[in-house]
């Protein structure tokens, strides 16, 4: 149904459409763990990660529902799925690797509640993409992700120095910030066109 | 004495009164970012997203709270997941039965409501520990509260990008709209300028005190 | 011993019990709210999508859906891919078909649907079904009179050997000189681009098709 290539599927979900920076998806963590360069990346890491596993997931399941006629079951059974898939994965790190374990441990459980990965889940149904589409999709968000997630980092640890304000200190800059780096972003739009 | 009575009359209201000023959800708390950023460009949206997640936290705080003593402790979390989930489910329903055009706008982020962290937060924190009567309030108070900040955004969005307030238009023909106020960047700018004002508010209240 | 073996079965029937019954609750709640919806929501939508074919080709008073099965045109039925729509007027004189398209816009992919003559072989008529581009600049393709005038009268004439004689090709804004080119708009220029290569990609495909077989278009349904 849907004839994108696979390049401006992963451009548009990195860029474009970057689901920070257009889409506000997943700006609780955003908010929370962009203060320090070196977990924001740890974070951005996790949060690709799971987008893929729960990408896959989504695309079964809607491929399951259609099956037996059951869509409007889509939204309850998405968020059970992926929040049980997101605790199955970290119980599989944490047996099969302890070291990845401490590197993402942590930001597991909290990344079963972003917005961002049932954004996915819901976006990429309905643009009815198709299983190699998906991935690409779930790839290029998770990039796209971890992209602005690093450079807020960065701008908040720079900004540590800078003699701020105290009433903007925190949120209200990270706001600011977010918004101009959202203004830069467009400047990727059309990227996907001739 | 009417103390006894009076007493729990001004608790169960300032339940109430918590969630549109003191505890604002969204100016206070900074919780449910995605969904007041995302479709508040209009205040029209503001105001239908708004709604929408009042009606869900109503709803899944009223039945968690008659179902508190029916649900085990390790299994809470999945059932309110569960619970909010089909308010959800219904919201969008209905909100497609009411116009095509609103849900097109509103898109995804109705669905996205599960994930709203006010509403599992209120389910966890309060309403699983308190009667049906003080959750119904506080879900009112969050509810009405979060409608407001929205409702704030919104409009100071749709005015001053669109030079419209709810579709009318405000000015004329020579206002030049400021186009970035309806971006994704405006959405960034105008929670940030309200945050502000709460804290400068909160500032200026510490400092008489 | 036997206190610990009961313990836990006890305590994950509990646990099985709500989490079964809370699962009854919610399955019952979202099956009666979308049986209690659909019907009013499909009809809101068939209004909408009715509304939009109207607009796209003018005069019309009824309209028929009709799949294309490889061959030719058959009238479609619920869920049927790929579609158009046709429309007639009172007398059930076939006016025009329209067909919907989509490509990727400046921001996001946009939806469009045209109206096309096969007796003029002309374009008559454009709709933007969704669109995300930038309010104010890219949404002037929904707006801007002047680009939507493209559409009134764009020749899309097949040669004989069966393909477009002239393919849409989308020009500068103001550089418009034939029938066949889209007239791009100031401050929209790719949205307006888009535009054009999404028809010219579209009419390839359902020009020669709708134009061949307009007589599968005239059945009792």
């Amino acid at each position: 149904m849907n004839q994108e290539s696979l390049g401006q599927i992963f451009i548009n979900a990195c860029l474009v459409n970057n689901f920070v920076l257009a889409y506000f998806l997943g700006i609780c963590p955003f908010l929370g763990v962009s203060g320090k360069l070196g977990t924001a990346t740890k974070m951005g890491g996790a949060v690709m990660f799971v987008m893929l596993i729960s990408s896959m997931c989504a695309y079964g399941i809607h491929a399951l529902l259609v099956a037996v006629d059951a869509e409007f079951l889509q939204l309850i059974s998405y968020i059970v799925v992926i929040a049980s898939t997101v605790q199955l994965v970290e119980m599989f790190i944490k047996k099969m690797s302890p070291t990845l374990f401490k590197a993402l441990g942590i930001f597991l459980p909290l990344i079963t509640t972003n917005c961002a990965i049932l954004g996915l889940a819901l976006f990429q149904t309905n643009k009815g993409y198709d299983f190699i589409q998906s991935i690409v999709y779930a790839l290029g968000a998770g990039a796209g992700f971890t992209l602005a997630l690093v450079l807020i980092a960065g701008f908040r640890e720079q900004l540590e120095y800078a003699e701020v304000p105290k009433v903007i200190r925190g949120t209200i800059l990270t706001l600011v910030i977010a918004g101009i780096l959202s203004l830069t972003f467009m400047g990727f739009s059309g990227l996907g066109t001739q | 004495m009417s103390t006894g009575t009076n007493h729990t009359e001004t608790k169960s209201t300032d339940e109430f009164i918590k969630g549109l000023w003191n505890e604002n959800p969204v100016f206070v708390q900074v919780l449910g970012m995605c969904p007041v950023l995302a479709v508040s460009n209009t205040a029209e949206n503001a105001l239908a997203m708004g709604l929408a997640t009042a009606f869900v936290l109503l709803m899944s705080n009223t039945l968690v709270s008659l179902l508190r003593n029916f649900i085990p402790k390790e299994v809470r979390i999945a059932s309110f997941i569960l619970i909010i989930a089909t308010f959800v489910t219904i919201t969008d329903y209905a909100i497609q039965a009411i116009s095509v055009d609103l849900h097109k706008s509103l898109g995804a982020f109705i669905s996205l409501i599960v994930v709203n962290c006010l509403i599992l937060s209120r389910a966890e924190a309060f309403a699983s520990k308190n009667t049906l009567g003080k959750s119904m309030m506080d879900a009112l108070g969050m509810g009405l509260g979060f409608l407001f900040a929205l409702f704030c955004l919104g409009a100071v969005r749709e005015i001053l990008g669109n030079g419209t307030f709810f579709g009318l238009a405000l000015f004329p023909d020579t206002f030049q709209e400021w186009i970035v106020m309806i971006l994704p960047a405006g959405g960034f700018f105008t929670l940030a300028l309200w945050l502000l004002i709460f804290n400068l508010i909160k500032q200026r209240k510490e400092a008489t005190a | 011993m036997s206190k610990e073996a009961v313990k836990p079965t006890s305590n994950s029937f509990i646990m099985l019990r709500a989490m079964v019954g809370i699962g009854i609750l919610c399955g019952f709640l979202i099956v009666v709210a979308y049986e209690g919806t659909l019907p009013r929501v499909q009809r809101l939508k068939a209004e909408a999508l009715e509304a939009a074919i109207f607009k796209v080709i003018p005069g019309i008073t009824q309209t028929k859906t009709f799949m294309w099965d490889g061959e030719s045109f058959v009238p479609a039925k619920e869920g049927d891919d790929p579609r158009v729509y046709a429309g007639f007027d009172d007398s059930g004189e076939l006016i025009g078909v329209a067909i919907e398209a989509s490509g990727q816009g400046y921001a996001d992919i946009i939806r469009i649907l045209y109206g096309y003559d096969p007796q003029k072989q002309q374009i008559i008529g454009f709709y933007v079904l969704e669109s995300k581009e930038t309010p104010g600049l890219g949404d002037k393709i929904e707006k801007d009179e002047s680009f939507l005038d493209n559409f009134i009268a764009m020749d899309v004439s097949l040669t004989d050997a069966g393909a477009i004689a002239n393919p849409i090709v989308p020009v500068k804004s103001g550089a418009k000189q034939n029938d066949w080119e889209v007239d791009g708009i100031t401050g929209a220029t790719i949205s307006s681009r888009a535009i054009g290569n999404i028809l010219a990609e579209s009419t390839a495909l359902w020009m020669p098709r709708i134009f061949n077989h307009t007589s599968a278009f005239n059945v009792e349904m």
